[in-house]
């Protein structure tokens, strides 16, 4: 009798992949994501669903299709974590901004430019040498837009959003960060439309840095609260 | 349920996986703006799809199964036009106010916020302990099961804002006010938990009781 086949992990069924399009540190390239890569064969069911569906709906008059291209420019290439990197650095860098982040995020995030869809509401949870903070949303995806961009496929899945509530250690671990045992971890789940976004420990060596190079030591994890800002001794 | 595996996370992960998924995101979003239904009823179609196909499928794809199942609701766009590729049946007369390309910019830009005018005190203040109800509707709600019937303490008043658990059903804005109450990991998980840990929702007034 053959055993049954029993998998360890949810399979997600993506589609044919596109291309790597960011950089480690999360910035966003342009995508051409109207040209297929898949190997030849013909356009999978959900493809082709998905401009059956487009087709009804501009020709009924229910979308603009330029609306369309404007909204998928918008989140391929403008809006993206280094926003949210702009506004950490910032923080680093002005006392005044920082404490007025604290107080009301979505209403300092605004005076760098950035806000709208997905972060009308948004609340900034500092890391200190004691609490490491932890944002998750384990009823949907719920994610700050305007400062990260469009979240990751592992924060809008069921291990992390089952995990990060009961077993942050453990996910950290999976990031590969491993904090001391003193370290308080305060895990945020974003159930209304507050939106989090971590402000990380500006790394010690950085004495007189420019906010640009301040920005480049900050990850998109790092802002999550699943990673931690890059070292400014391995940086190039 | 409390865990489904490791996270896996995918290193230097693009936006979009698939070609069909920045027009899913742009379609959803577009047909969002017509202001026919609201978010919260678009996470409830997302969340109350059948749970083989809500655990097995990638994110665009559950955000298409739910795009179709509003717009077959509302008698927007039908299985059989789909299916055509092109339209069968007439509009009915509704509001249709098309979100035009022009707009995407400053409409993104502005976004759609959630925050109400009260015309009420709210019931708790900080530092007030609450507790969640045992409430399992089978409707929408915000209010995470793993919460039910747990004791916390109000850290903020994060403001007045829309109810999803009635807005997502077209039974009205019903503004709430809004709190930050946060539990130890203790009192979620058991005494074995890591005392260094505690959890934060973002609890409506209607999810809570003085404790």
């Amino acid at each position: 009798m053959t055993p049954l086949e029993v998998p360890d992990k949810l399979v997600f069924m993506h589609e044919d992949h596109a291309e790597t399009v960011r950089d480690i540190a999360g910035e966003p390239r342009p995508h051409h994501a109207g040209h297929d890569h898949h190997h030849g064969s013909e356009l999978s069911e959900v493809e082709l669903r998905v401009r059956a569906l487009e087709t009804v709906l501009v020709q009924k008059g229910l979308v603009d299709p330029a609306a369309l291209d404007a909204i998928v420019e918008t989140y391929e290439v403008k809006v993206g974590p280094r926003n949210g990197a702009h506004v950490v650095a910032h923080a680093w860098s002005d006392p005044g901004f920082k404490a007025r982040l604290l107080e009301d995020g979505a209403k300092a995030i605004r005076e760098l430019g950035y806000g709208g869809r997905g972060g009308e509401h948004i609340a900034v949870v500092e890391n200190t040498a004691g609490v490491h903070n932890l944002v998750v949303c384990t009823l949907c995806s719920c994610y700050p837009w305007p400062v990260l961009g469009l979240p990751p496929v592992w924060y809008k899945s069921a291990p992390y959003r089952s995990r990060a509530v009961i077993d942050p250690r453990g996910v950290l671990a999976e990031f590969g960060v491993e904090l001391p045992e003193e370290t308080e971890i305060r895990v945020w789940d974003s159930t209304s439309e507050m939106r989090y976004l971590v402000l990380p420990m500006r790394p010690a060596g950085t004495e007189g840095w420019s906010e640009e190079r301040l920005a480049s030591l900050v990850t998109r994890d790092s802002m999550i609260g699943t990673g931690l800002p890059l070292n400014p001794e391995k940086l190039q | 349920m409390t865990s489904f595996g490791p996270v896996n996370p995918e290193p230097n992960e693009p936006v979009f996986h698939a070609a069909f998924e920045p027009r899913v995101l742009a379609n959803v979003l577009a047909t969002g703006a017509l202001g026919l239904w609201s978010g919260d009823a678009s996470r409830f179609a997302r969340e109350s799809l059948p749970p083989p196909f809500y655990y097995t499928r990638s994110y665009y794809e559950i955000w298409l199964a739910a795009l179709e199942k509003i717009l077959a609701e509302k008698h927007l766009v039908s299985e059989d036009e789909i299916a055509a590729s092109r339209p069968l049946h007439d509009l009915q007369d509704l509001p249709i106010k098309v979100f035009h390309g022009e707009k995407v910019a400053p409409a993104l830009a502005r976004g759609w916020p959630s925050d109400r005018p009260a015309n009420n005190q709210p019931r708790f203040a900080v530092g007030h302990r609450v507790r969640i109800k045992n409430i399992n509707p089978p409707t929408h709600t915000r209010l995470p099961r793993y919460t039910r019937g747990k004791t916390g303490i109000v850290e903020k008043i994060r403001g007045h804002f829309v109810f999803p658990d009635t807005n997502a059903h077209g039974a009205g804005e019903e503004p709430q006010w809004c709190y930050n109450v946060r539990f130890s990991a203790r009192e979620l998980w058991g005494e074995d938990a890591d005392p260094k840990i505690s959890v934060s929702i973002d609890a409506f007034e209607p999810y809570l009781e003085g404790a």
